[in-house]
């Protein structure tokens, strides 16, 4: 069976953890992957802790990634780093609001997208392709705001990790 | 496309040509009938799940395709009309999804509902995943149609709400229009026809039995003849990737269940174990055809599935499991409010039997104001039993909360037996009505005055009701921070030793936009209704 990459994002209701998840599936299966995508939904909108694994491939089985396995591990809310960290294999790649200064963002709601950018610099699909899944996923009028912070991310990912290179 | 497992079941049912959904919304299974809608379906919200599976069975009485969608503990509340519909049969299709919650990401248990189909003695369909959901939901009604019986489509959380790939296919025939078949020894279940009806029960579950062994819902994956494993559902998803190498027998036509094919498999392999989610009823119904096979540890019956623990259950691991780090759990909404109810039960030290819905997050702190919630509508009957039994300066503490969708779903029985069987101190209700059903994300219901699509419709105006049990004491009040008022009138009921029916009235805040334009598309509505519809 060949690599599956597991991601898994969290956060708080309301922090567009869901809609980041639903990007990400949306641009591996753009990009030709088997993809699965699982999350607990219900308590998203009274703030309590949410949380989206997506996972693809050349075939994924299971929707939901092994504790301890995920590749990688996006945080949009501070408090709860800890909380998830053991989901991330050794090694794995943390990505938290740290990751974008959080003055540089056009507002505050594009986090999500801003992490996606950071994401998206250790990930084999295109930069196109991203702007195509965000452009799919969003209301027109988001769009450039949008562009800009998933930039913001990818390119300070870059500046972080000079030496990162997209998983085969 | 990306399909959740409830997408996948409504686009099979729209591209089937099913005339009629209904259910009660429960998460997993709310988003179902929703989307139905959203692609044209004839989707409707029941008061409650007996009632969903009884419209349904009706639609199939008439000859249509109808499915009928609740979550595990709804099909408790519908359990009466399926255990007769399995001897009546149907005369089109009837499609009964069960969307259980194993591991309870958000119901008040975990029953395994597979027991049902043995209980009722009806077919059932498990699938893995959302293609599998879109697939065998054909199957499912032509199994139906087939030996005119009500399916189990038994789905769980994982199959649901995860996204997998789905290629939709080119539909075979459509539906038979509905018409009416007098079959009077057929439909009407008094002694003298429902005991043959019971052994043609029988008849069809042992004819469902032999198709079985040839069905394509159930396959091998092949592997290494040292470990064969038999699964079902998202099980089996997680087997594949936990033991890649073994020879699985994957079964979707669960019951009844093909035991020729399953003991020819056990045969074949050295080591033979079960592994599923939730009870052992695979293992228990295997075994007791004689054929030897492993199950998993007692602790795996406990919370779902995943690969980690199927690993486990695979190695025979019984060493205590890493306990996951809390998450933060879900509050009420700041303004909510509820959250002026609570505060005023706390202060008067009630005794508080609760329910189902937004306003059950009083248990947690800083209120702690709930102290019993058991199902749907337990409210009352739990509050009035408590007001019976106890002291009279404990009794006169005891009230009951419940929300406006699970009043009309299952609280006005429970109002009934105040009326009729009063307490001697009297009883305080309060009903919390935010004009939703909020928890499960904001559907309508028959106290809203809008159907599922949100369109006018019959109101159940829950105030008139009561007051037409002749309670006299029925309140209208719309909790307000610092006013003290509703205060006042809990302290003015509770003291009062009579019955009382408090509606705390508020629109929830989540929803007040959307509101806002239904209530104006209403307007424009009404302004051009023919009389005889309706009153706003």
């Amino acid at each position: 069976m060949s690599k599956v990459i597991n991601i898994i994002v969290a956060g708080l209701g309301g922090q567009g953890v869901l809609k980041g998840t639903d990007i990400l599936a949306d641009v591996a299966l753009r990009a030709g992957y088997d993809v699965k995508k699982s999350e607990i939904k219900g308590m998203s909108q009274r703030g309590g802790s949410v949380t989206g694994d997506v996972r693809f491939g050349e075939r994924v089985f299971s929707p939901m990634v092994p504790a301890g396995e995920a590749d990688f591990l996006l945080v949009l809310e501070p408090t709860q780093v800890e909380p998830h960290r053991h989901l991330l294999q050794p090694g794995g790649v943390l990505i938290t609001p740290d990751a974008v200064p959080a003055n540089q963002l056009p507002n505050r709601k594009t986090l999500n997208v801003a992490l996606l950018g950071a994401l998206s610099a250790h990930l084999p699909m295109s930069e196109a392709q991203w702007l195509d899944a965000l452009r799919a996923g969003f209301a027109e009028k988001f769009f450039e705001g949008n562009r800009k912070a998933f930039r913001i991310g990818r390119e300070q990912q870059k500046v972080k990790s000079p030496g990162v290179k997209p998983e085969a | 496309m990306l399909l959740s497992g409830d997408e996948a079941v409504a686009l099979a049912a729209r591209h089937a040509g099913v005339a009629l959904g209904a259910g009660y919304p429960g998460t997993p299974s709310t988003e179902i009938l929703e989307h139905f809608s959203e692609l044209g379906g004839h989707a409707q919200w029941s008061p409650n799940e007996k009632v969903a599976l009884e419209v349904t069975i009706g639609a199939a009485f008439g000859g249509a395709r109808a499915l009928c969608t609740m979550k595990h503990v709804g099909l408790n509340v519908a359990s009466d009309p399926l255990f007769t519909a399995a001897y009546t049969g149907v005369s089109g299709a009837l499609i009964v999804v069960s969307a259980d919650d194993p591991g309870m990401a958000s119901s008040q248990n975990e029953q395994d509902n597979r027991r049902y189909a043995v209980a009722a003695g009806l077919p059932m369909l498990e699938p893995s995943d959302s293609q599998e959901v879109y697939d065998f939901m054909f199957t499912a009604i032509e199994i139906s149609e087939r030996w005119k019986i009500p399916v189990l489509f038994r789905m769980t959380t994982r199959v649901c709400h995860s996204y997998t790939v789905v290629q939709p296919r080119l539909t075979p025939g459509g539906p038979k229009p509905a018409s009416f078949e007098r079959d009077i020894r057929g439909r009407v279940m008094i002694p003298a026809y429902a005991r043959p009806a019971h052994r043609r029960l029988r008849q069809k579950l042992a004819e469902m039995e032999k198709w079985n062994e040839t069905s394509p819902l159930n396959r091998i994956e092949e592997g290494n003849a040292s470990l064969g494993i038999i699964t079902s559902g998202i099980s089996f998803m997680h087997v594949r990737e936990a033991a890649p190498e073994a020879r699985v027998l994957k079964l979707g036509f669960t019951h009844p269940l093909p035991m020729k094919k399953i003991t020819e498999f056990a045969g074949g392999v050295s080591r033979c174990v079960v592994v599923e989610e939730g009870d052992p009823y695979l293992v228990e119904a295997i075994r007791a055809a004689g054929i030897p096979v492993e199950g998993k540890a007692d602790m795996y019956r406990f919370g779902e599935l995943d690969v980690p623990r199927v690993r486990r259950i695979l190695k025979n691991d019984r060493s205590p499991e890493p306990a996951s780090p809390p998450g933060k759990p879900p509050q009420l909404c700041d303004a909510c409010q509820y959250r002026i109810v609570f505060e005023a039960l706390r202060k008067h030290d009630c005794i508080v039997a609760g329910d189902i819905g937004c306003y059950t997050l009083g248990v947690l702190q800083p209120f702690e104001a709930i102290d019993s919630c058991v199902c749907m509508g337990a409210s009352l009957g739990v509050g009035l039993g408590l007001r019976h039994v106890l002291p009279p300066d404990q009794a006169r503490r005891v009230v009951s909360v419940i929300g406006d969708s699970t009043f009309v779903h299952s609280g006005i029985s429970g109002l009934v037996e105040m009326v009729y069987n009063p307490p001697p101190n009297g009883h305080v209700l309060i009903i919390l009505d935010n004009s939703t059903t909020a928890m499960t994300g904001h559907q309508e219901h028959p106290g809203t005055g809008r159907t599922l699509a949100h369109q006018p419709t019959g109101k159940v105006v829950l105030e008139d009701l009561a007051r037409s049990l002749g309670i006299r004491r029925v309140y209208v009040i719309e909790p307000r921070m610092g006013t003290g008022e509703f205060d006042r009138l809990l302290t003015e009921c509770l003291e009062s030793n009579e019955l009382a029916v408090i509606i705390a009235r508020r629109p929830c805040i989540l929803i007040a936009q959307r509101l806002k334009q239904y209530e104006a598309q209403r307007c424009e509505c009404t302004a051009s209704q023919p009389a005889g519809a309706s009153a706003p």
